[in-house]
């Protein structure tokens, strides 16, 4: 596959400012396109993008928050179904999840409940050959996208850091160490573009996540090289116990996009219309050349950190109560409800759905999965070392002495 | 003008353009038949155009590294030849730059970059440690990282400070990553073209004091004899090289000690003794089986770094040695290495780096008498 086109023409002129050349380029874009201004291009709307309000009913037009430029049309109604079957999915998983820690068969969960419809949305507006790179509490967008349960959990039942390939399903290991996956992500979307392929990436991270450098480096680095990847950001107000005005006082997180030279958006982040039709939007503009963009949905963590963490030493139960009220699951009940896309049969089926992965994850959960010590030197190099095969050896000799003297014990 | 270029989705691949082939070649052409003195920075400049005509996979990025062609000009020409998409600038950040270059090479690239000097790596530790070295085992040998992170580093060349640390130890010390550091011109091209090569994610430490010293070499044949595979059998990784072959006690160098600890064992044979000496090459892997057989035959050993002594690279080396050596030993293992100070400013490095005169202390301390 020969580079795409706009680069050879560059190559041709330009002496050096390829960042600059194709800044200018977007910007002509956008102006063209929307027939608005670069820089309100980039700028987030007036007013967060919601479709559906939390009571369950559809806003007016008139009352969404798009504008020109910024304007978001209502997904079909297949996709909301898949949609809602998704978050009533994830929902379970997460309190199965969370169960499952109390009961000792998992380390550590940190719960998406509350941000399930980010979850859901963030997995279904990508394509089969697009990529994702999730974080820690992106559990239930992983699963979304296709990859079996229990192989997502494996990270948290203990028996392993990553449990599934990320190369087969395009997406990354859930990343710990904040926003250094974003950089990833911008790697592989200029491999794909260098290749001529025209793979989309969308790069999660928290409110608090975007304090870090390599928040700062990889939106830089992704508009600089002009790169198909979407920055989404779950604002759930804490990072652990840290509130967002410690992290940014910006107007919002979406307004960083502009410092960069991309546009920026903010979404009622517990509303899956509106968050599959801004990300939706947002891919098609990404896969069609126009740079990067930065989606921030505002959420809310509706339980602690994880299990270890107790969330009263630090908020209220009334700020909890409050967005409550604002479920993205009821919510999107109701709207599907008074539709009359769904009814109590439509209902039952996706509950059993949901049992039935609920189940599977217990029972996934419940067996000791036999390890393997010897596997802890197959995987640090492609190409072993001769001490890494020593000290393999070494492992064997004192497991076979242990077996053999237990085996001597219980001879006697 | 840059010719057009093809890359493969291939980490492995082999896609050589025609065009890439034609600059290699042309390459080729300038240099004059036979032995001629070749700077390790030409030495590892043609290892890049090699791999880089040879693989069109392999992409070079970083900071200056374009149009400068580095601020040691070891990229010289490299975007002339091979156009924008394949080495090119990023901007100031060099978390930035590893962070970019494992998800590349998660999507079937092989980088090699650039970091400008040592001490300004230091922002990519976390994205070298808690991914260049653990991906592959995270994903349980799912993903390959083929990526190569160039860093010259040492002193010795006057630099101002956070300009000629010794920073191996802490790439060594973490599991996961191999580290090459080659002490000649002929093992620059040699160990880079394999680094590129390589399944495994490298650092690559090129000592900067050696970046102008001249060998005799002639790098068309070093090319041909690499790329028709000739040199399988004689792999730099994990193969110490006997340097000098001595016999009445061993020096341990590697990079940029390696010709100081050459010139000690000249001065000392000059007294009659004659010293060996061991270029490691590779820190990671690092070869025991060269080492510990010059060391017992010898019976005493120097190891030899400029880096800090304490909980580094020569640390491990003399407990190695030790562990495997004990009874062959007629002294107790010595190290001659940089103090445990911050690097010292430019008037004050003669006293940091080792020398001859320490090197040859230490040798004479090694209970000669018994
Ligand atoms: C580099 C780094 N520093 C600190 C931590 C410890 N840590 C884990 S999660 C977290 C809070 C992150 O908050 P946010 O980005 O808002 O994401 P959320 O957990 O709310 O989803 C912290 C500080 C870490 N994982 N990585
Ligand atoms: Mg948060």
């Amino acid at each position: 596959m020969t580079i795409s086109a706009d680069h050879t023409a560059r190559d041709a002129t330009s002496t050096g400012e390829a960042g600059a050349v194709q800044h200018e380029d977007a910007l002509t874009e956008a102006v063209k396109k929307f027939g608005i201004t670069a820089e309100d291009y980039m700028l987030p709307a007036r007013y967060q993008i919601q479709m559906v309000d939390p009571d369950g009913r559809l806003k007016p037009d008139a009352e969404q928050g798009t504008e020109p430029g910024h304007e978001y049309p209502l997904p079909g109604d297949e996709e909301l179904l898949a949609a809602y079957e998704q978050l009533v999915v994830g929902r379970r998983v997460n309190d199965q999840n969370s169960a499952l820690v109390r009961q000792g068969r998992m380390a550590v969960y940190p719960s998406s409940h509350g941000q399930e419809a980010c979850q859901v949305a963030a997995a279904l507006c990508l394509s089969d050959g697009d990529w994702m790179f999730p974080t820690y509490r992106d559990a239930v967008a992983v699963m979304t996208r296709g990859v079996d349960p229990v192989q997502v959990m494996t990270i948290f039942r203990g028996d392993w850091h990553g449990g599934f390939d990320p190369l087969k399903h395009h997406v990354g290991i859930q990343c710990t160490p904040l926003t250094t996956q974003l950089l990833h992500a911008v790697g592989v979307a200029h491999a794909a573009k260098l290749r001529g392929e025209d793979t989309v990436v969308l790069a999660m991270c928290g409110d608090g996540a975007t304090s870090e450098g390599d928040f700062h480096e990889a939106l830089n680095f992704a508009a600089v090289f002009h790169l198909p990847v979407i920055f989404f950001v779950q604002n759930n107000k804490y990072a652990i116990s840290v509130p967002l005005a410690h992290q940014s006082v910006a107007p919002s997180l979406a307004h960083k996009a502009v410092g960069y030279g991309m546009a920026g958006e903010r979404v009622d982040g517990n509303d899956v219309v509106a968050l599959l039709a801004v990300l939706d939007r947002a891919v098609k503009l990404a896969r069609e050349g126009s740079g990067p963009l930065l989606v921030e949905a505002n959420t809310y963590r509706m339980q602690a950190h994880t299990n270890a963490d107790d969330d009263t030493r630090y908020r209220e139960s009334a700020e909890v109560a409050e967005w409550r009220a604002k479920d993205p699951v009821n919510r999107m009940r109701t709207y599907l409800t008074d539709r009359g896309l769904l009814d109590s049969a439509g209902e039952a089926r996706i509950a059993e759905k949901a049992e039935a992965v609920a189940a599977q994850l217990r029972e996934g959960l419940s067996e000791d999965v036999p390890v393997d010590p010897q596997e802890l030197f197959r995987h640090v190099f492609a190409r072993q070392t001769p001490q890494l095969k020593e000290q393999s050896a070494l492992l064997a000799d004192e497991l076979a002495r242990d077996a053999a003297a237990s085996s001597q014990e219980a001879a006697k | 003008m840059s010719p057009t270029v093809t890359t493969s989705s291939e980490a492995n691949g082999n896609v050589s353009a025609a065009t890439a082939r034609a600059a290699a070649s042309a390459a080729a052409t300038a240099e004059a038949a036979g032995p001629q003195p070749v700077t390790m920075a030409k030495a590892l400049n043609t290892a890049l155009v090699d791999a880089m005509s040879a693989d069109s996979s392999v992409l070079v990025f970083g900071e200056d590294v374009g149009t400068l062609g580095g601020v040691f000009r070891i990229t010289d020409g490299l975007t002339k030849t091979f156009g924008e998409q394949r080495c090119f600038d990023t901007p100031l950040a060099e978390s930035g730059i590893v962070g970019m270059a494992v998800g590349m090479a998660i999507n079937g690239m092989r980088p090699v970059v650039e970091m400008q000097f040592d001490a300004f790596a230091y922002p990519a530790f976390e994205q070298i440690v808690s991914h260049v070295a653990k991906m592959h085992n995270r994903t349980r040998g799912a993903v390959k990282l083929p990526m190569v992170i160039r860093v010259p580093y040492g002193g010795g060349i006057g630099g101002v400070e956070h300009h000629c640390d010794s920073s191996e130890s802490y790439y060594a010390h973490t599991a996961g990553l191999k580290v090459y550091t080659p002490a000649t011109v002929a093992d620059g091209y040699r160990m880079l073209r394999e680094a590129i090569d390589s399944d495994d994610p490298v650092m690559f430490m090129e000592p900067k004091k050696l970046y102008w010293s001249k060998d005799l070499v002639d790098l068309s044949s070093l090319r041909a004899s690499y790329e028709e595979g000739t040199t399988a059998g004689l792999a730099s990784e994990g193969r110490a090289a006997v340097a000098r072959p001595g016999t009445d006690a061993t020096l341990i160098a590697y990079g940029p000690s390696v010709p100081t600890a050459l010139a000690a064992a000249e001065a000392a044979a000059l007294e009659g003794r004659s010293l060996e000496v061991i270029d490691v090459r590779t820190l990671v892997p690092f070869d025991d089986v060269t080492v510990c057989e010059s060391v017992r035959k010898t019976g005493r050993a120097v190891v030899i770094a400029e880096a800090h002594g304490f909980a580094s690279v020569s640390s491990e080396i003399v407990a190695r040695v030790q562990e495997r050596c004990f009874h062959h030993l007629a002294a107790p293992i010595r190290r001659v290495t940089g103090f445990d100070i911050p690097y010292p400013a430019p008037k004050l490095e003669k006293y940091y780096l080792p020398g001859v005169d320490r090197i040859l202390d230490a040798v004479d301390d090694l209970q000669w008498e018994d």
